[in-house]
């Protein structure tokens, strides 16, 4: 059974449809990397799944679980969005230990410093976000995201700000999570790194899902992105 | 990499089902209520700038009332209760709109929102924590006002506190709604004092005159009426306010 | 969704029901001013009453209590004709409540001897009106429908629940402090032609609410049909 499903998902704001009639499943193990133009509802179907929307029609679940499913579903999913979701006055461990208490982590504080750990920056764990650099703030963000061992994995940009080492030590990361059963959605405009982790591809364009295909079919980056221009400016 | 990637699903299964055993227990709204009141308060005490601006401008008024009014025609006794009521409320506000301007900032609301815990904890978490705020300042400003008004201090503080708690909680549960909701429009500070004030009469109404009579030393009989007025305020409007609370979060 | 599909009526520029109100309204207002006697104690000033009793009735009662019950009902049935009422409500109801707060005072001066009097009614109209306006300063400031719909509704919903709390909270105020002395003339007791005047004017203002609350919420419906056919290309 796929961790995430969604049949004719549809969101609405006001008459606007953000997210239109969208079917979509990604098993465990696999990663599915959306991209598309800004506005295509990529970020919307993202927050839908996360449970933090609520759909106007069509139905979806996360493990299972019909959303919005309340704190079951939510306590599955792990969510990376544009911004960093941290209190800058509070050190990188305080963040990451605070996401693990309200997802009821046992051991909080071990699993704060092994998230950090994981990210490569166990050593900053005591300084304030706000004294930490974009790319840091970044890895640290991906820990809190991390850090309740989510089976499924929303990741809007998360390569935003990182530098070369900082986006391979994510990469395989999230190689490493999807290889332990995790279920991947990753939206980027970057094509290689998303091409690189990909099992599936699809492209959005206007809230519909105008492309689905698995990673195989895509080809190399260069092929990819001169389709991809043709079916967004379709 | 992903060659490995695309053979992957095959052994999901068994991995899935190993994990079950760890999988994390989600703490009650008590305890998640109290993690983000917690976390609230040392966010406060890094950055201070609520409190100490709260702090700071029921101090300022505190004194700039004193000149404001004739000591020789007006009695303190008349006129410092209400006063002081007026005051908290005021920069009780300060508190109030900064509680969820912390979660927008960088839109942590998304992970508190995405946390495996009801819509109510976070209503009872901040609300916890603006509540701490308000008493804190209270707790520097109405001894300050009883010595720097000349007030009966030793008789009427225990009972004052009775006043403040109850009156605290009213200001609270309503504030806390109200700055869930203004900070995610346009011109959130402007509109936060509007929507709230109005909901504040009746606490400011009642804490000002219960003070007024135990400070006058009146007989306790005639304050109960008012104690019974907060009490019955705080116990609809908490309860409305959390119901409240789960609409507006509920996108 | 194709706009020549939607079913709205063509928009009239004036409304039947709302000119028929404003007609009855001055008809009533002439009756009061010229045709009917004046009271022996307060003099002219007493034909205030026949505007400010039926605003007051009108904008506490039937407009007060449609905002808080089409609220309600739009957190239950989340219909959008709904919070369009909610808002025709809050709307016209704030310049009814505004005629009542204009009006008390011109006749406390000149009966009671004082503008202002902190009496239950006069003081919930006044923090009615401030809750109201707060509220149509909510609603300005969000965009998106149904977020505005939800949190109006909410603050429609917890203003009802505050109503008695202020109505208490004078209560034990005034029992404590002294009142001004009152000529409170009750409406039975009004001379026969009096009577009819003011169920005359009570009938006139309550026939322009409801032509202006229609008026109101044919515009809101215009309005959002237009966003929308906008808002889908």
């Amino acid at each position: 059974m796929a961790l995430v499903e969604a049949a004719a998902l549809t969101r609405a704001f006001g008459n606007r449809r953000a997210v239109d009639r969208i079917d979509l499943a990604i098993a465990g193990g696999e990663c599915l990397a959306l991209f598309g133009p800004n506005g295509a509802g990529k970020t919307t179907l993202l927050r839908l799944l996360a449970g933090l929307l609520r759909p106007t029609a069509g139905q979806a679940r996360v493990d299972g679980v019909a959303l919005p499913g309340g704190a079951a579903a939510r306590a599955v999913v792990g969510l990376i969005s544009h911004q960093t979701m941290l209190y800058p006055a509070l050190t990188a461990l305080e963040n990451v230990e605070f996401a693990a208490r309200l997802h009821g982590v046992p051991n909080a504080t071990a699993a704060a410093r092994g998230a950090l750990g994981r990210l490569a920056i166990a050593d900053r764990a005591d300084t304030p976000v706000r004294a930490l650099s974009r790319g840091m703030q970044q890895r640290v963000t991906v820990a809190r995201a991390l850090v309740h061992s989510p089976r499924v994995l929303l990741l809007d940009e998360p390569f935003t700000g990182l530098d070369d080492a900082g986006s391979s030590t994510l990469a395989e990361t999230l190689a490493e999570l999807a290889r332990e059963g995790a279920a991947l959605l990753l939206v980027t405009h970057d094509v290689r790194e998303g091409l690189a982790l990909a099992t599936h591809v699809a492209v959005m364009r206007r809230g519909s899902i105008a492309l689905h295909e698995p990673r195989i079919a895509s080809g190399e980056p260069d092929a990819f992105v001169r389709r991809y221009r043709e079916i967004v400016s379709a | 990499m992903s060659a490995d990637l695309i053979t992957g699903p095959t052994v999901v299964a068994t991995e899935a089902t190993t994990r079950e055993e760890h999988r994390p227990i989600p703490p009650s709204l008590v305890t998640a209520a109290w993690l983000i009141a917690r976390k609230d308060m040392v966010v406060e005490l890094r950055t201070r700038t609520a409190l100490l601006a709260a702090l700071a401008l029921s101090l300022l008024s505190i004194v700039i009332f004193n000149f404001a009014w004739d000591p020789t025609a007006v009695a303190a006794l008349d006129l410092a209760p209400g006063l002081l009521w007026v005051i908290f409320t005021f920069s009780g506000l300060l508190g109030l709109h900064r509680a969820f301007g912390v979660e927008q900032a960088d839109r942590a609301m998304d992970a508190l929102l995405g946390a495996p815990i009801p819509r109510t904890a976070i209503y009872a978490g901040k609300a916890l924590g603006n509540l701490a705020l308000v008493l804190l300042v209270q707790l520097v400003s109405i001894p300050a006002a009883l010595v720097v008004y000349n007030l009966e201090i030793a008789r009427v503080i225990l009972p004052l506190g009775g006043i403040a708690l109850l009156a605290g909680i009213g200001l609270v549960a309503v504030g806390t709604l109200f700055g869930a909701m203004t900070t995610s429009t346009r011109a959130s500070e402007l509109l936060l004092p509007v929507l709230a004030l109005p909901f504040f009469v009746p606490v400011v109404t009642a804490a000002a005159q219960a003070t007024a009579r135990l400070m006058g030393g009146r007989p306790v009989n005639e304050t109960i009426g008012w104690l019974k007025l907060l009490a019955a305020y705080d116990i609809i409007f908490v309860v409305a306010c959390a119901f409240a609370y789960t609409v507006i979060a509920d996108e | 969704m194709n706009p020549s599909s939607t079913t709205s009526r063509p928009t009239r520029t004036i409304d039947g029901l709302l000119l028929a109100g404003l007609f009855a309204v001055a008809g009533a207002v002439t009756r009061a001013i010229w045709f009917t006697p004046v009271e022996a104690r307060q003099g002219l000033a007493q034909k205030i009453f026949y505007i400010h009793v039926p605003s007051a009735f009108i904008a506490l009662y039937i407009a007060f209590g449609l905002l808080a019950v089409s609220s309600g009902l739009y957190l239950w049935l989340r219909d959008p004709r709904l919070d369009r009422m909610a808002e025709s409500a809050a709307e016209v109801g704030l310049v009814y409540m505004s005629v009542v707060l204009l009006t008390g005072p011109i006749w406390g001066k000149t009966v009671w001897g004082t503008w202002w009097t902190w009496d239950a009614r006069l003081t919930l109209t006044l923090f009615l009106w401030f809750i109201v306006l707060g509220l149509l300063l909510l609603r300005q400031s969000i965009e998106e429908r149904t977020m505005r719909a939800r949190y109006s509704a909410v603050l429609g919903l917890l203003a009802a629940l505050l109503v008695p709390f202020i109505h208490l909270s004078v209560y034990l105020f005034r029992t404590l402090h002294p009142r001004p002395i009152v000529l409170k003339p009750s409406a039975p007791s009004l001379p026969g032609s009096m009577l009819t005047t003011l169920l005359i004017s009570f009938a006139a203002f309550l026939l322009l609410f409801i032509g202006l609350v229609r008026t109101r919420y044919r515009y809101a419906t215009s309005r959002d049909e237009l966003l929308a056919a906008e808002g889908t290309e």
